[in-house]
């Protein structure tokens, strides 16, 4: 097929504006507001640029933009050594214990900061019952920082009213970046609604020199060019054809609007990944993927199969599990209580239930005995106010859901269902770029530092959150404490390397006609046909997304095969692939929001391409329950328990894959 | 869950650079028809029922109409979000009504100083375990 080029002769050219900078955070979610808040403290102090860029509104974009009803990593009383073992036994063994710990040590502050910003967070009262954010404050209950008791519904995590969480955070953000441009007189250091679409290399093909994007709102044109650059955007989602294929395609778990372009960006500018085979696939309310944290950990309620048998007990599913993936399937980690429920199902005992009503007979029996009758159903109430916000604050849908088709939890159990694949780093994932460690832990092995803490293998090139592979279990706080140490390296980084001037190794006239190319597209043959959606010579968004979704489910071990995939199966979707990521020179938009879609789906494109070929590099099961290898279905730690690593050549379409040993640092 | 505009309501947020919804919507969805000056949802199918253009309109006109392929009709769950607190009004297909109200901040949104109180950095530990405020735990 001819490659197409973008002229300007069919669309407008557009401004295109320079932006030069010390330090450039893209993404403004959790460990964007993180790294800005850190950043602007260094940063201020040393006349230092700081730039935001944000493809939405930053008081509610990222994983948090409908809210939270927990923080999910607090360590508080516990030990960093036991959150270590923790995220190392839900990831099946292979972590970078270097990151998890020194996120372990460092996040408490940003918890304690937020509530000091004003973020409700629950306490215990004095009766051993929970307060609400607002009652707490005026029952006089200390605040964490001063040492006051939070309510646990796990070990780890802590009940908030997070409905205006990403809203205080990213108050404190934006307020942080004003401090910027008082400190260096910048006119403007926080740009929203501008999309980051690619990384250029310098001349000295070394570092990034600029990150270039558009504006979703005018025919504009940015490039961001820094000393050094942090990536603080999310995973990716709507990779994979979802179980709703109608309206429902937008209710997935992790946000819809997470498009992968963080592994996108990195992958062009040639950072390293490992881990990029990890994946989760949460089991949750069905459809509404409503959360299920909070029924299992605080309302203490039983998954089971329609008959009511708990199939984690099932002994044939179980010793065969144990067969396969030895000790892991012993902890009963995520991975393996997937495994054990898509057994069921696949043996025709679903619908799987969340047994709702037994649990909170259970608490209703008790609160009664304990409370008396009057004093007992005040606190039923309370609870079911709390198991309703469970929803409110972060999966509203599911309580829609639940309203619409008449179910009351008390009454009747929930279906529960394993979703379609997410690929994010955060939360229960660790699928990213290989980072640098802080380096000034005992026992941490040589090749896990090179110099800055959470540096790509790019130098200047900072990570965090989502994006950071082999380090999940981080959750809201945890990317906002990671965004904050990125930053602040970042800055050292920055001072060291005072002298170097970014030099991009593509024109301005080059960046525009990159970013144009689908206007040029369009407009060049939209008018060789009566409907613009049906034309031979392009592919619009909607279809590029569909393309990817059927190939991902297909070939790469999505929902259609029960998450199976092998090595036929991989080469062969990726061949289909390979002609995706070809047509995507005729990737055609209408309008700048279609223009935005195309370059989302094709950082989509390349994310699942890494997915796909770790997945092949792989040759073992070891996330049995997300993924499977029908060809090598067991865990194999003898050549296996090691980190699986690649680079992307760009220039010549290549891959590049290694192992690089896993060391336990902690027992 | 896609939202929609009730006609009637919208004001096309009088006329100005941008509509409220058109501005908090994280997945670009909101637009304005600059014929009928009233907003709508372009990508129904890529909503994820956030409700950030429900909770910020200032007319009151946003709603959402549970995703076609999944959620029975005859259902609603409004929000109502004041400064400190968020009412949630959710009605059921079988006429059942359940009202809660939460907390959303303990502090007057605008007054948030990131740097009350906290100590300049000391760039002697800038490589340094710990944040410019607060070193790292040890244990």
């Amino acid at each position: 097929m001819e490659k197409e080029t973008c002229t300007f002769s069919f669309c407008q050219k557009p401004e295109v504006t320079e932006v030069d900078c010390d330090l450039l955070i893209m993404g403004g979610g959790m460990a964007g507001c993180g790294a800005a808040f850190e950043a602007c403290a260094w940063a201020n102090a040393k006349g230092l640029k700081v730039v935001l860029v944000d493809k939405a509104a930053t008081d509610r974009s990222g994983a948090v933009a409908m809210g939270l009803s927990a923080i999910n990593t607090y360590v508080g009383e516990n030990k960093v050594t036991d959150y270590v073992k923790y995220v190392r036994n839900d990831l099946m063994g292979i972590i970078r214990e270097d990151l998890v710990y020194d996120l372990g040590r460092h996040v408490d502050d940003s918890v304690q900061c937020f509530e000091e910003w004003g973020l409700p967070i629950w306490k215990k009262g004095d009766d051993g019952f929970s307060m609400d954010g607002h009652q707490a404050l005026a029952a006089g209950k200390k605040s964490l920082k001063e040492g006051g008791t939070p309510v646990r519904t796990g070990k780890w995590q802590i009940m908030i009213n997070g409905e205006s969480y990403k809203v205080v955070v990213a108050e404190a953000a934006k307020k942080a970046l004003e401090t910027n441009r008082a400190a260096t007189g910048m006119a403007q250091n926080h740009f929203e609604r501008v999309f980051i679409v690619k990384a250029v290399m310098d001349t000295n093909g070394k570092n990034v020199a600029a990150a270039i994007g558009f504006s979703t709102r005018e025919n504009k044109i940015y490039s961001f060019k820094a000393k050094a650059m942090l990536c603080a955007t999310a995973g990716a989602v709507n990779c994979f054809r979802p179980r709703s294929v109608g309206e429902g395609m937008g209710r997935t778990w992790y946000p819809v609007f997470c498009a992968g372009s963080g592994y996108a960006f990195g992958m062009q500018a040639g950072a390293e990944m490992s881990l990029m085979e990890n994946r989760f696939v949460p089991a949750r309310f069905k459809d509404g993927y409503g959360p299920v944290g909070a029924w299992f950990l605080f309302f203490k309620a039983k998954a089971t199969d329609s008959y009511g048998n708990d199939y984690c007990a099932d002994k044939e599913y179980f010793d065969d599990a144990v067969a396969r993936y030895g000790d892991y399937a012993k902890n009963l980690g995520t991975a393996i209580r997937n495994h054990l429920m898509m057994r069921a199902m696949k043996d025709g005992r679903g619908p799987i239930l969340m047994q709702t009503p037994s649990a909170l007979a259970e608490i209703s029996k008790n609160m009664k005995e304990k409370l008396g009758e009057k004093e007992g159903t005040k606190q039923i109430k309370h609870l079911e106010a709390e198991a309703w916000e469970d929803f409110l604050d972060m999966a509203i849908g599911q309580a829609s859901l639940w309203a619409a088709t008449n179910v009351e939890p008390d009454k009747v159990p929930s279906e529960i269902m394993p979703t379609e694949p997410y690929l994010l780093g955060s939360h229960a994932g660790c699928a990213g770029f290989w980072v640098s460690g802080p380096g000034d832990l005992p026992g941490t092995p040589e090749h896990y530092t090179w110099g800055y803490n959470r540096m790509s293998t790019v130098p200047g090139l900072f990570m965090s959150g989502d994006v950071v592979g082999a380090s999940g279990h981080k959750f809201s706080s945890g990317s906002h404490a990671e965004g904050r140490m990125a930053a602040k390296a970042a800055i050292a980084y920055v001072l060291d390397h005072a002298d170097y001037k970014p030099s991009p190794k593509l024109s301005l006239d080059e960046i525009a006609a990159e970013l144009y190319l689908p206007f040029e597209v369009y407009e060049k043959y939209k008018t060789y046909t009566t409907d613009p959606l049906i034309n031979p010579n392009y592919i619009g968004p909607k279809a590029l997304q569909a393309r990817l979704m059927k190939i991902a489910d297909e070939y790469f071990g999505g929902c259609a095969t029960w998450y199976m995939t092998s090595k036929t199966m991989l080469e062969a979707g990726l061949q289909k692939l390979d002609m995706l990521k070809e047509d995507c020179n005729r990737m055609a938009a209408a309008n700048l929001h279609e223009l935005l879609r195309c370059f989302e789906n094709y950082h989509r494109i390349l994310s699942v391409e890494a997915h796909a070929r770790h997945i092949l590099f792989r040759e073992e099961s070891r996330y049995p329950g997300y993924y499977y290898r029908g060809d090598f279905n067991k865990i194999d730690d003898a050549n296996w328990k090691c980190f699986t690593n690649s680079v992307y050549h760009v220039d010549t379409n290549t891959w590049e894959f290694k192992k690089v040993p896993y060391v336990q640092m902690y027992p | 869950m896609p939202s929609f505009v009730i006609t009637e309501k919208c004001d096309g947020c009088k006329a100005g650079d941008k509509t409220a919804c058109q501005y908090i919507c994280p997945h670009d969805l909101m637009i304005l028809n600059r014929e009928t000056m009233k907003a709508h949802n372009q990508e129904p199918e890529q909503c994820w029922e956030c409700f950030n253009c429900v909770k910020i309109c200032p007319q009151q006109a946003v709603e959402v109409r549970g995703y076609s392929d999944f959620v029975p009709l005859g259902s609603q769950t409004i929000p109502l979000r004041s400064s400190d607190n968020i009412m949630w009004t959710i009605t059921f297909r079988s006429g059942l009504v359940k009202r809660f109200k939460f907390p959303i901040r303990t502090t007057v949104e605008g007054t948030v100083d990131p740097y009350a109180g906290k100590p300049a950095p000391d760039f002697a530990n800038i490589k340094k375990p710990g944040f410019f405020n607060s070193p790292a735990r040890t244990e």
